[in-house]
């Protein structure tokens, strides 16, 4: 059947009479599902991007806060930094400097903050490398010999921001699912009722010796080129609205950033193929059940 | 060709044939009479594989219905061309394509076929209409149009149900005229009608053996007819 679908046959698709309003329906159903689900689409791929972001950068790093009294800080960190350079799976560790410290603070206290007006605990940027260190074991010798270090590897608030991403990313694909059952279920109506419209014209062809496969193949026929037409165009016009989104921009955070990027654009190009799929199952479905009714 | 054993047919909890027997030998002419719903249309859906018998055997070219799927139903149906009284077209067709439908549906290749339509159309008297819409023939055209339709295969059977119940004596006759000419040629011809006129005319025509419902039961029709 999916041979004819391609091929096409002339004599077939005129014995099966003009569907009517269940042509614009499939056109306008497939249209519309298409058009959602390439942003779905988007916001499954740009939640994915910001998961994965977020896990690799943040996974690798860590921030080692040094709480003391202020004639003590300097010994402290040395002593840290020393620690951290001896502790196997650390790659890197640096202490920030004052204007670094003050560029972080700088979204809630302004910028000129002058940091030796405040009691601002020092930070050191600990990098680890392949093999990861043993966090536990960094944390008691630190605990031992630095007693105001506390070490934050960040696995506190980056795991939620993680799930949160991901979660959003599994919300996209049902979402796309869900967009492709509706479509199912609009086009198999909409099938049901070309068919049942059509009843007479089925007798008949069966009368005279047609077999199920020829007159589901009209039906079937019909229905996967309109959805996929459909499809193209709700599709063509979901990337025009992905396009008219604005740039993404540092400042700009995750909403911005909804859209494609390099290879995938080429996704929402699978939508009408999907959607004519769809249509192909739902119709052939319907079509099938349909005909076993008749003798 | 077609025989039918022992066959009964119920619906809806009322026996509507019971225990018929019948035999269409190959190159014979039948007539199927008896009142109005005695059964004459279900006795021919019964031999076109239409309906499915609920005691007995229906046999058609030595195969058993019952063991015939959907496909192979589809097949059985091109070897018998059925007439049907209401002719059942499809309307947004043109009247050649009407006809030619039975080839449209079986693949065949309609450029090589064109001739043979042609010579088809010009039998049944249609040369000129054959771009007409089904809505736009006079009854005598329409059961004509089924006729060449039922025929443009060249089955083995022909089944015709009440061909003439819409038409004047002349057409009747013009029609009973192309299904005795089929019946020469070597066709099975079973008529279901009800109009005894016809069924005498046909008599000085051809050898056709008359066979009556009545009472569920088929009987060969007596001598008055």
């Amino acid at each position: 059947m999916l041979r004819t679908v391609l091929i096409g046959d002339t004599q077939a698709d005129r014995v099966v009479p003009p569907s009517g309003f269940t042509a614009q329906l499939t056109l306008f159903a497939s249209g519309a599902m298409a058009f959602l689900a390439v942003f779905a689409l988007a916001l499954s791929l740009a939640s994915g991007r910001l998961a994965d972001r977020w896990a690799s950068e943040l996974a690798r790093s860590a921030t080692l806060r040094i709480t003391a009294p202020e004639d003590q800080v300097a010994a402290q960190t040395e002593v840290a930094l020393r620690i951290l350079r001896q502790t196997p799976g650390v790659a890197r560790a640096r202490a920030l400097s004052k204007q670094e410290q003050a560029t972080l603070l700088a979204p809630w206290f302004g910028p000129g903050l002058d940091l030796d007006a405040l009691p601002v605990p020092q930070l050191i940027e600990v990098k680890e490398d392949e093999q990861g260190y043993d966090a536990a074991g960094l944390r008691l010798r630190l605990s031992a010999e630095v007693p105001g270090a506390v070490l934050d590897d960040h696995t506190r608030w980056r795991k939620p921001l993680v799930d949160a991403a991901n979660s959003l990313r599994r919300l996209g694909w049902i979402s796309i699912l869900l967009i492709g059952g509706a479509m199912a279920a609009m086009i198999t109506l909409a099938a049901n009722a070309a068919l049942a419209a059509n009843a007479q014209v089925i007798e008949v062809l069966r009368l005279v010796g047609a077999h199920d496969s020829y007159i589901a193949g009209a039906f079937v026929r019909r229905f996967t080129l309109r959805a996929f037409i459909g499809a193209g165009i709700g599709v063509v016009l979901g990337l025009a609205g992905v396009l008219l989104l604005p740039e993404a921009s540092d400042e700009g955070g995750f909403l911005t950033g909804l859209g494609f990027h390099g290879f995938s654009w080429l996704w929402p190009l699978l939508i009408p193929l999907l959607g004519g799929a769809v249509a192909f199952a739902a119709t052939g479905l319907a079509a099938r059940r349909r005909l076993k009714e008749l003798s | 060709m077609i025989e039918l054993d022992d066959v009964g047919y119920s619906y809806g909890g009322g026996e509507l044939l019971s225990h018929v027997s019948v035999r269409l030998a190959p190159g014979s002419f039948h007539f199927l009479t008896g009142p109005s719903g005695a059964g004459k249309t279900t006795l021919l859906k019964l031999c076109y594989g239409a309906l499915t018998p609920t005691s007995g055997v229906v046999r058609a070219f030595d195969g058993d219905l019952r063991g015939l799927d959907r496909g192979q139903t589809a097949l059985l149906r091109r070897r018998m061309g059925v007439v049907h009284q209401d002719c059942r077209f499809l309307d947004h067709l043109p009247l050649a394509d009407n006809i030619a439908l039975p080839l449209i549906v079986s693949g065949r290749d309609m450029a090589q076929e064109s001739a043979n339509l042609k010579e088809l159309m010009g039998w049944v008297g249609l040369t000129a209409r054959a771009d007409a819409r089904p809505p736009e023939l006079s009854g005598g055209e329409r059961q004509r149009a089924a006729l060449a339709r039922a025929v443009i295969l060249s089955p083995d059977v022909v089944l015709a149900d009440e061909p003439t119940g819409n038409v004047d004596w002349e057409m009747s006759m013009r029609l009973l005229t192309l299904l005795v000419e089929l019946n020469k040629m070597g066709k099975t011809v079973l008529i279901a009608s009800h109009d005894l006129g016809l069924i005498r005319a046909a008599k000085s025509q051809v050898q056709a053996r008359v066979l009556r419902i009545s009472n569920r039961q088929l009987q060969l029709a007596g001598a008055d007819l």
